[in-house]
């Protein structure tokens, strides 16, 4: 047994550690490290960095632009963006509706999308989710009717993170809802945001932000040939990107940063005259999350190891990633609120925005709505309730 | 042993109930959230009426003589409600500090004030570098012919935009600090009002050479640091019940949610995953309000100091562990719907957030409790 990575994993990490250092531009560096919103065009510019440079779509292959990067070097390049304090990229085109496109889309799909979504011409956003519709997905409702050439699509999703930024949006409809099996009736459908009869409301969160919407649909013609796959057969396309390799769902380059930042925060902070990060108490705490980041990083590696093995897909490990991984991140934005004390109250001025407040301090009034926010980790991209089942049920048999 | 509220305090209880059923539900909140000073006159005209303002002002001076225990049930409406006007800064610290070590002249000008409705009050003590450590007060005063200069900078002082007057401390001598009476618009005052992130109103308060005259200060010179100790202990104890209020809210709301949302063919209470969830959350709801009792009857008839700050600080950890708990676990249970701004138990979410590192966290009790055992 060998725990550390190889002198060319090594040498490949420096590579784009050092090119992380060059290339991130400190304005976008600076807001994410500070929790600020990120507009439309920061997240492209950083996507469009990344395509200049070739490491937009690793996973791609070569034909599309993909890179031919392994899954350790694919692995340690999301780390070391997550640990540099990157602006994300997006998922929604480049690893969700990409691969579907990849596996199961016409080469007319192929071509009309694919160039776009690695150039970052359109912005894509996820429409699963209803309201009646979450962790049961299969029970969706929007309903889309054949009519000649196109589908009248009628319905409503919700939580669609980024629909007020998007261009494009992927849906599951069903188009059958005689089927006898709920499943059966599903479709894979690609829609133009533009399209009219879609109306895009914000839903605020408790934290006061925009990120999700509600998407209603009212009469909306989409091209039949914007179709992926066969009628009927969204389900397996749903289920395969379920199943697709996600090694950086524990998110574990970022939470090293956050580490790194509560840190500094809390040497900053003063306790009884003392720094806080001197306190055993608080100490205790932080570094308990810290070995809890150090056991989901080893047993992430195990995870990568066994599939660079098998060439096989991670399967319901992504599911304990994602447990462990969405509980440290939730853990570190608390300790960062507990750090800051008496004065995490502050949240905005009355009749100023804060830029224009030279008392207020907006990195610490935003350490109570970040930690909020973070709540929303263990509720989306499957609950942790439903993560569990998964290893229940596939892993343990139960 | 009796737990029951008095018929009094029951009644009292059932009336501001009814006040937040129909003049203070979520919908009237959110309006008086949004309105420009955060905070309305209407619920405070009604406070005055109900007696609530003067519950535990002495009765020669207007109030009730009321203690913790009979402001208990209303903090508790309150929570349940999340009123946000300024009852803990005006009654649990302000007027607090006034009916146990003010002089007469104080006592005849603002506690009949108080009651009455006609004057908010607030505690401006905390400073920067301070944290949850009382005794840490570098606010200067420097003496002159009118009284004194007070010179320094308070941070979160809750209810300060709203306040008449403030109750300010300042280092008097090396060893301890004293209070003084201040009016919010006196020259030198200036407050940077805010929002908090449990929707209510507070403001730092930057003091600059404030001329206070002799009247100003509040009870004996240099003692300033236990009778703070004592008022804050009090206005914990009064929060932790406000605390029991909001996660009866969060954990109702969660139990509601837990019998009418369906999904798979079935409502998601049927998951026993979930179920247990539920009951732990309904378990720390009553412990909760076990250690809000202790607090309440310690805050008013301890046998001596130590005794009320060891089963204040008892609670306050009970309570701090309990709203992280049935916070992050009621959102969690709601999925999507908690973490929206739409749904009352994402506010509840907010208020319990605060409440727990409200004067003082777990870690910081804990300090305290460990060193008195
Ligand atoms: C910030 C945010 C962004 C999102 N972005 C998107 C997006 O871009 N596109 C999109 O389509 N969706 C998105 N979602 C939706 C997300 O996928 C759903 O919120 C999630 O699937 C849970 O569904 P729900 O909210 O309806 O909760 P419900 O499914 O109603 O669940 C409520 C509670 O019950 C639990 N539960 C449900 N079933 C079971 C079970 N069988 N056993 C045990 N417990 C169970 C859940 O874990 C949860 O705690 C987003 C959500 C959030 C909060």
């Amino acid at each position: 047994m060998d725990l550390s990575y190889s002198p060319e994993e090594l040498a490949f990490r420096d590579e784009v550690r050092g090119w992380l250092k060059d290339n991130l531009p400190e304005d976008l560096r600076r807001k994410v490290a500070e929790y600020e919103e990120l507009s439309r065009d920061d997240l492209l510019r950083w996507h469009r960095i990344l395509a200049k440079k070739g490491w937009v779509a690793p996973s791609w292959p070569k034909e599309w632009g993909g890179n031919g990067w392994n899954v350790v070097q694919r692995y340690l390049f999301e780390e070391e963006c997550g640990y540099a304090g990157t602006p994300p990229l997006i998922p929604f085109g480049l690893s969700m509706c990409a691969p579907v496109l990849l596996k199961f889309g016409s080469e007319e799909q192929k071509k009309r999308f694919l160039p776009r979504i690695y150039n970052g011409d359109d912005f894509w956003c996820q429409g699963y989710s209803e309201p009646g519709s979450g962790s049961d997905l299969a029970s969706l409702k929007t309903k889309a009717v054949r009519q000649g050439d196109h589908y009248l699509v009628n319905g409503q999703k919700t939580w669609t993170t980024l629909a007020h930024y998007a261009d494009w949006i992927f849906c599951l409809v069903r188009t059958d809802s005689e089927s006898a099996k709920r499943q059966e009736g599903i479709s894979f459908l690609l829609f133009d945001m533009k399209t009219p009869g879609i109306t895009v409301r914000p839903l605020v969160l408790l934290d006061g932000g925009h990120e999700v919407n509600e998407v209603f649909f009212d009469d909306v013609k989409v091209p039949v040939e914007n179709l992926v796959y066969e009628e009927g057969k969204g389900w397996t396309v749903a289920k395969y990107l379920l199943g697709h390799e996600r090694m950086n769902t524990g998110r574990i380059g970022g939470s090293k940063r956050e580490l790194a930042k509560l840190k500094e925060f809390a040497a900053a902070q003063s306790k009884n005259g003392r720094p806080l990060i001197e306190d055993a108490r608080f100490r205790d705490r932080l570094s308990r999350v810290e070995v809890e980041l150090m056991a989901l990083e080893i047993t992430n590696l195990r995870f990568l190891d066994q599939m660079r093995r098998s060439g096989n897909p991670p399967g319901a490990d992504v599911s304990m990633l994602k447990i462990k991984g969405t509980e440290i991140q939730q853990s570190l934005s608390e300790l960062m609120l507990q750090a800051v004390g008496p004065l995490a109250q502050p949240f905005r001025p009355v009749d100023a925005p804060v830029a224009a407040r030279d008392d207020f301090d907006p990195f610490v009034a935003s350490l109570a709505p970040r930690y909020g926010n973070m709540r929303k980790t263990t509720i989306y991209a499957g609950s942790n309730e439903i993560q569990r089942n998964i290893i229940s049920k596939m892993t343990l048999g139960l | 042993m009796d737990f029951e509220y008095s018929e009094e305090q029951q009644l009292l209880a059932d009336s501001v109930q009814r006040f937040i059923q129909k003049d203070y539900d979520f919908e009237a909140r959110k309006k008086i959230v949004a309105s420009e000073t955060g905070s309305s006159e209407n619920a405070w005209r009604t406070f005055a009426e109900m007696g609530l303002l003067g519950l535990p002002i002495p009765q020669d001076h207007g109030g009730f003589g009321g203690g913790a225990l009979d402001l208990m049930a209303v903090m508790e409406a309150f929570g349940e409600g999340l009123v946000v006007e300024p009852y803990l800064a005006t009654v649990g610290l302000g007027a607090q500090f006034i009916a146990r070590a003010g002089s007469k002249a104080q006592r005849k000008t603002i506690l009949p004030a108080v009651a009455e409705g006609r004057m908010k009050l607030a505690f401006a003590h905390t400073e920067s570098k301070a944290r949850y450590n009382l005794a840490q007060v570098e606010t200067t005063v420097t003496p002159n012919e009118g009284g004194w200069l007070l010179s320094g900078e308070k941070r979160v002082v809750l209810g300060a935009p709203l306040a008449d007057k403030l109750v300010v401390s300042a280092a008097t001598s090396k060893r301890g600090f004293s209070l003084f009476l201040v009016d919010r618009g006196a020259p030198g005052v200036e407050v940077k009002a805010y929002r908090t992130f449990d929707e209510m109103r507070a403001g730092d308060v930057a003091l600059e050479n404030v001329q206070v005259d002799k009247k100003a200060l509040v009870g004996k010179k240099n003692a300033g640091l236990a009778l703070v100790d004592e008022v804050v202990d009090f206005a914990t104890a009064l929060v932790c019940a406000e605390a029991v209020g909001v996660i009866k809210s969060a954990n109702e709301s969660t139990l509601e949610y837990l019998k009418t949302r369906k999904q798979f063919g079935v409502t998601i209470g049927t998951f026993q995953a979930l179920q247990h969830r539920m009951v732990d959350m309904f378990i720390t709801g009553e412990q909760a309000r076990s250690m809000a009792c202790l607090a309440a009857s310690k805050a008013d008839v301890a046998a001596d100091a130590d005794d009320r700050r060891r089963a204040i600080s008892a609670a306050k950890i009970k309570i701090a562990d309990a709203c992280r708990h049935v916070s992050q676990e009621s959102i969690q249970l709601h999925g999507g719907m908690g973490m929206t701004e739409e749904m009352k138990v994402s506010h509840a979410f907010r208020r319990l957030t605060m409440i727990a590192q409200q004067f003082g966290d777990a870690d910081h009790h804990l300090e305290r409790f460990a060193a008195l055992a």
